[in-house]
């Protein structure tokens, strides 16, 4: 069956990179704080499996390294916005139709105004840049995706006859919204999860390249790609290993999200088959 | 749709309300004081004390706040405080770098996605289809700075095509600088490209089901002309909201895109500004962005409106 294929390689795809990040706690193939600048730029195979940046630093380290920067940013930052999304989305969803649907909603529209590497630059410039920013600033972009996503799949549970029945037992929004309709709408929002996971991959690369991400010396697979584009013509592995890691661990994310969403509801994979 | 218009109007007119007091907060929340900020740790108090009466950081927050919503209105800025000069006049000289990539690149990615989704629908399920999806998928995972790199690599080091960055300016010739922004739209449209072909697809996907789709078909419509004259066209309302949604994130990736190619835009403007702590500048571009993004998605909303009646009875 087609979703067992995209799961499968999506799930072997992102778990090298979570594999490599988790190895990297315990062991790594060279220290990425130790400069060898007679090393430098070695072309990969050569000493180095995936050889040498231009201070000599292996560069299979600082990808597993980054693999932990980019896991851990991402991962948070879908947390933030998991736990303030869920909530406000059950909320609206419970208040449907009223002051509390409508401020919440509206509040939403405001944060999807601001484009989150705007948040970004509008954080950093006044806070500074730090992995800590970066954080805040892609989870704030995910409070409102998750709050719409599950506002959106709450609003028909509240008119079927279990919640209706849970009504006449005397239990409370709040009740019957941890209840009955979080695990009715759980799958939706892991689906979700995944992909602003891989979103979130992508964002962190983008704020370290431009400086507003992790700061040095913590490798993050965005600055070595800003290291590498002076260098793009001598030494183009120094581009092509770090944007390969994001394309493959972005790729696999979204494999999974479509191979979990295909099975967790068949009635969706008609649609994108 | 008179009053379905005045009503976004005035959702429109919070929104930029409430988006220019969230601004000028964080900017305000700033640890310590922007003057002092701005001047760096070993700076001279009366320095400090002079910079605080010309930024008018002495009079209270409220009346500071209408003081700049009030120059914003009037399209005055304020005075940048590294280069001295109004913020106004560089945000514009910027504009005419930014403004134009990012609409060269949203055509760009409107050319390829619509013929891209409308052959991967009416293939659906054979080889072409697969194609579609599968470079979809690829390009959504490609990030557009990397995917610009590396066509510097390629067409600018490599082939000698293009030059690898700068902006020889609007004055030089139109084509010029339609030349030098060719390789940026590209990097910028092709992974927004992806997520619209997508968009397009499924959306037409859903209109094939439709009961009008089978009276057309019914009527004695070939099934290429009742694609083209009922599919299309009703598939097209939901991709205009996806456009819109683009359009920000053109004009925020833009900035990301003007580093690697050492365009002078805006985004250049807003990372020297941050590295001079030229708050000032960087409050205004952010506004800016903002009121970009909330006035194209209500430039959409009302599209939407006039496309489908439905949806102003609805909002």
């Amino acid at each position: 069956m087609r979703w067992n294929r995209n799961l499968a390689l999506g799930a072997a795809l992102t778990g090298v990179f979570v594999l490599g990040a988790l190895i990297s706690f315990v062991w790594t193939p060279a220290d990425y704080t130790v400069l060898d600048i007679a090393a430098k730029l070695k072309r990969p195979g050569d000493g180095h499996l995936l050889g040498t940046d231009h201070f000599g630093r292996d560069i299979l380290t600082m990808i597993m390294v980054g693999a932990r920067t980019s896991i851990a940013v991402a991962l948070v930052a879908v947390g933030i916005g998991m736990f303030a999304g869920v909530p406000l989305g059950l909320a609206a969803a419970a208040r449907r139709g009223g002051l509390l649907d409508e401020v919440i909603m509206r509040g939403n529209d405001l944060i999807f105004a601001f484009p989150p590497l705007v948040i970004a630059i509008l954080i950093t410039a006044v806070f500074g840049a730090s992995a800590v920013n970066a954080i805040i600033a892609i989870g704030i972009f995910n409070i409102p995706v998750f709050a719409r996503m599950t506002r959106g799949a709450a609003l028909p549970l509240w008119s079927r006859e279990f919640i209706l029945a849970a009504r006449v037992s005397g239990k409370g929004a709040a009740r019957i919204s941890a209840e009955h309709i979080l695990p009715n709408i759980a799958n939706i929002l892991i689906v979700q999860g995944t992909i602003q996971f891989s979103i979130g991959i992508i964002a962190e690369a983008a704020l370290s390249y431009v400086g507003l991400g992790a700061q040095p010396p913590t490798p993050s697979w965005g600055r070595m790609l800003a290291d590498a584009q002076t260098l793009v013509s001598i030494a183009p592995h120094l581009a092509l290993i770090p944007g390969f890691a994001i394309i493959l661990t972005v790729l696999g994310l979204n494999l999974m999200g479509d191979g979990l969403r295909d099975m967790l509801d068949p009635r969706l994979r008609e649609r994108s088959a | 749709m008179l009053a379905y218009t005045l009503r976004r109007l005035a959702s429109l007119l919070i929104s930029l309300a409430v988006a220019s007091l969230v601004i000028f907060l964080v900017v305000e929340v700033a640890p310590g004081d922007p003057a002092s900020y701005m001047l760096g740790i070993n700076a001279q108090p009366d320095t400090v004390a002079a910079l605080r009466r010309e930024l008018g950081l002495d009079v209270p927050p409220v009346q500071r706040y209408f003081d700049w919503v009030r120059g914003l209105v009037r399209l005055d800025f304020g005075t940048s405080y590294t280069y001295r000069t109004p913020v106004a006049g560089m945000i514009a000289d910027r504009m005419w770098i930014s403004l134009p990539l990012a609409v060269y690149a949203l055509t760009l990615s409107t050319l390829i996605a619509f013929p891209a989704g409308i052959y991967a629908a009416s293939r659906r399920g054979k080889a072409g289809d697969t194609a579609v999806i599968g470079l979809s998928q690829l390009g959504v995972a490609v990030p557009n700075f990397w995917f610009a790199m590396m066509m510097v690599l390629v067409f600018a080091i490599n082939l000698r095509w293009f030059s690898a960055g700068g902006f020889p300016g609007w004055d030089k010739g139109f084509w010029g600088g339609m030349k030098a922004l060719t390789l940026p739209a590209i990097s910028l449209a092709l992974p927004q490209a992806a997520i619209l072909a997508r968009v397009m697809r499924s959306s037409l996907l859903d209109m094939l089901g439709e009961d009008f789709m089978r009276t057309a078909l019914a009527k004695g419509l070939s099934r290429r002309q009742a694609l083209w004259r009922h599919g299309v066209r009703n598939a097209l309302i939901p991709v205009l909201t996806i456009l819109g949604l683009q359009f920000s994130f053109l004009l925020a990736g833009g900035i990301i895109i003007e580093q690697v190619f050492f365009l002078p835009g805006l985004g250049r403007l807003v990372f020297q500004s941050i590295s001079q702590r030229d708050l000032i500048v960087v409050e205004s571009v952010v506004m800016l962005l903002v009121f970009a993004v909330i006035c194209v998605n209500f430039l959409v909303d009302l599209a939407y409106a006039a496309v489908d009646p439905r949806l102003r009875r609805r909002a």
